[in-house]
């Protein structure tokens, strides 16, 4: 989904001078595209995510809307502070893509899993955090962060991730999407993991158990209400995440359902401290963690 | 801009800050006087700016990275016409826009600062908005010497002259003191100057009280063309109040009301 995300990038960038798109050296066969079509609004600044954030602060108070591209911790953790201070306090627009999100570079060891990003972007004021499941999610919210024009994470995946909707699906940022629906368990999944929740329901309906999938392709602002009815009109809630189930998505619609006074049987499929330095491709990494459709079951 | 004394502007801005971190019982006045020349010089002599359009676009940008040295810049702000003076006296009060740190919600700041090496990356970013917009308003930013420590910093020094911002400007004042004891003692920056010749920064090391000197470096050429410049001023932790000057001390204690009168006595500024 880079690559389609680099495409939707150039494009509103050519339609919107203001748009600056800065790397720290990373994106090698993925940014040229936007560098050779645009060098006015390039610039690759060196290995330096710290200074690259306050960079495009200053950047971002000059009149420019501002692009940073790194892969997983880089762009986030590494800066967090410039983050924190120079872009959200000062509530600038400034949208920051990491590639490689969760563990889609899991055999490169544990500094390119990217495993607690959203929760802590999220907890920065006047954030938006979005999380895209596939390259149509991807492109679509893309330019709303943008328009937006205020603090934004987008959190990508690699290269090659399916499409897993239709084409003209409506997208909008803060809204949740049912993928399909059924009866007894909701499966909440957001980032590209909601293939695997999509293979999940599949294989509990091979087993007479029916599930509904939504996908949460924004991760701050939390769809509430689709939490609600989800918990609603289900006897179980299954939160899917290639995150941390610490302070991540599973945790935020968990405070949603209590805030909401609603408590449906309740589960958090996604990274704990067993996964920690296991190195493995993307997949292995995740079938370490059990199925879905067993933790699913097992709340039935 | 209407010709005005620095030196009496810098002795105004000193006379303020004793008074703001007194009546606050603020820390850090050792700070501020170092840099009041500094102050004095850019508010007074070198900056483009009007009070009357805080937001003007092709303004010069100052950014003060040393943002504990928060009362001396809205003193400045104040004697620039940006707030009221009488503003000053709710420095660090409840409610007030003038926090401890250098904060945005006072009128003239371009960036919050108060976590240390924050600010040259974003006046460097600054300065590449107005190189690509070949706009002719320049980027300065006030960094203390301790902050050097910083990694941050050198990741903005050696951005800046891979991408040849002539326009930017840092300005270290180079008190010889930071937190736990002279800089020599704690991480000595020694040989400070060269440091940034080596990174092809043009240089001028001058002392930080002489306001000719600092008017000369701060308005005219970049030396090294084609590269940013920094201004390596030499000067007096505490600076114009003798009891105070060198002394590590004030970078913590704030004058009681005996060492206020005695200090402003000084100064010869009016309590």
């Amino acid at each position: 989904m880079r690559t389609e995300t680099i495409d939707a990038l150039t494009a509103y960038a050519r339609a919107n001078p203001d748009v600056m798109l800065l790397t720290a050296d990373l994106g090698y066969s993925v940014l040229e595209r936007f560098a050779e079509a645009l060098p006015a609004q390039y610039a690759n600044v060196g290995v330096c995510e710290q200074a690259m954030a306050g960079i495009a602060a200053g950047l971002a108070l000059s009149g420019r809307r501002v692009v940073l591209y790194s892969i997983a911790n880089f762009p986030t953790l590494r800066c967090l502070e410039q983050l924190r201070n120079d872009v959200c306090h000062h509530d600038l627009p400034v949208t920051v893509i990491a590639v490689g999100g969760g563990l889609a570079y899991g055999a490169q060891g544990y500094t390119h899993h990217g495993v607690e990003d959203l929760g802590i972007m999220a907890m920065l004021p006047n954030m938006a955090v979005a999380c895209p499941a596939d390259p149509l999610e991807a492109m679509a919210l893309l330019p709303q962060l943008l328009e937006r024009r205020r603090p934004a994470y987008l959190r990508l995946g690699r290269a090659g991730e399916p499409a897993l909707h239709q084409a003209g699906a409506e997208i909008a940022l803060g809204r949740a999407i049912w993928m399909r629906r059924g009866a007894d368990i909701a499966l909440l999944a957001t980032g590209p993991i909601l293939g695997r929740a999509l293979r999940a329901a599949d294989a509990l309906a091979a087993r007479g158990v029916s599930a509904s999938v939504a996908s949460f392709h924004t991760f701050s602002p939390l769809d509430a209400a689709l939490v609600r009815e989800a918990a609603s009109s289900h006897r179980a809630v299954l939160t899917i995440e290639e995150h941390s189930v610490e302070g991540g998505f599973g945790s935020r619609v968990a405070e949603a359902l209590l805030m909401a006074g609603q408590a449906p049987r309740f589960g958090k499929f996604g990274v704990t401290d067993a996964l920690r330095g296991r190195i493995g491709s993307q997949s292995w990494l995740l079938d370490t963690l059990g199925s879905v459709e067993d933790h699913a079951q097992a709340l039935l | 801009m209407t010709r005005i004394d620095t030196r009496e502007l810098a002795r105004r801005l000193r006379g303020h800050a004793l008074r703001m971190t007194h009546r606050a019982r603020a820390s850090h006045i050792g700070s501020c006087l170092s840099m009041a020349d500094i102050l004095a010089v850019l508010y007074g002599a070198v900056l483009r700016i009007d009070r009357a359009r805080p937001n003007w676009p092709d303004r010069d940008r100052l950014v003060v990275s040393k943002g504990h040295a928060a009362a001396i810049v809205y003193a400045a702000l104040a004697e620039t016409g940006f707030l009221p003076i009488r503003e000053l006296d709710a420095y660090s009060a409840d409610g007030g826009r003038l926090a401890g740190h250098v904060t945005k919600t006072a009128p003239g700041v371009e960036l919050s600062t108060g976590s240390l090496g924050h600010g040259l990356p974003v006046a460097a970013g600054m300065a590449l908005a107005a190189q690509r917009a070949g706009a002719a308003w320049r980027g300065f930013c006030i960094l203390s010497d301790g902050e050097l420590d910083e990694g941050s910093n050198w990741e903005a020094v050696q951005f800046a002259q891979h991408f040849r911002l002539s326009n930017l400007v840092a300005i270290v004042d180079y008190n010889k003191i930071q937190s736990f004891g002279s800089v020599a003692e704690v991480s000595d920056l020694h040989p400070l100057a060269d440091k940034f010749r080596a990174f092809n920064w043009g240089v001028h090391e001058l002392d930080g009280h002489d306001h000719s000197a600092l008017q000369a470096a701060l308005s005219g050429p970049p030396p090294l063309a084609g590269r940013p410049t920094v201004v390596v001023a030499h000067t007096i932790k505490g600076k114009g109040v003798s009891f105070m000057e060198g002394q590590l001390a004030w970078h913590y204690k704030n004058p009681d009301a005996a060492q206020l009168e005695a200090a402003l006595a000084e100064l010869e500024v009016g309590a």
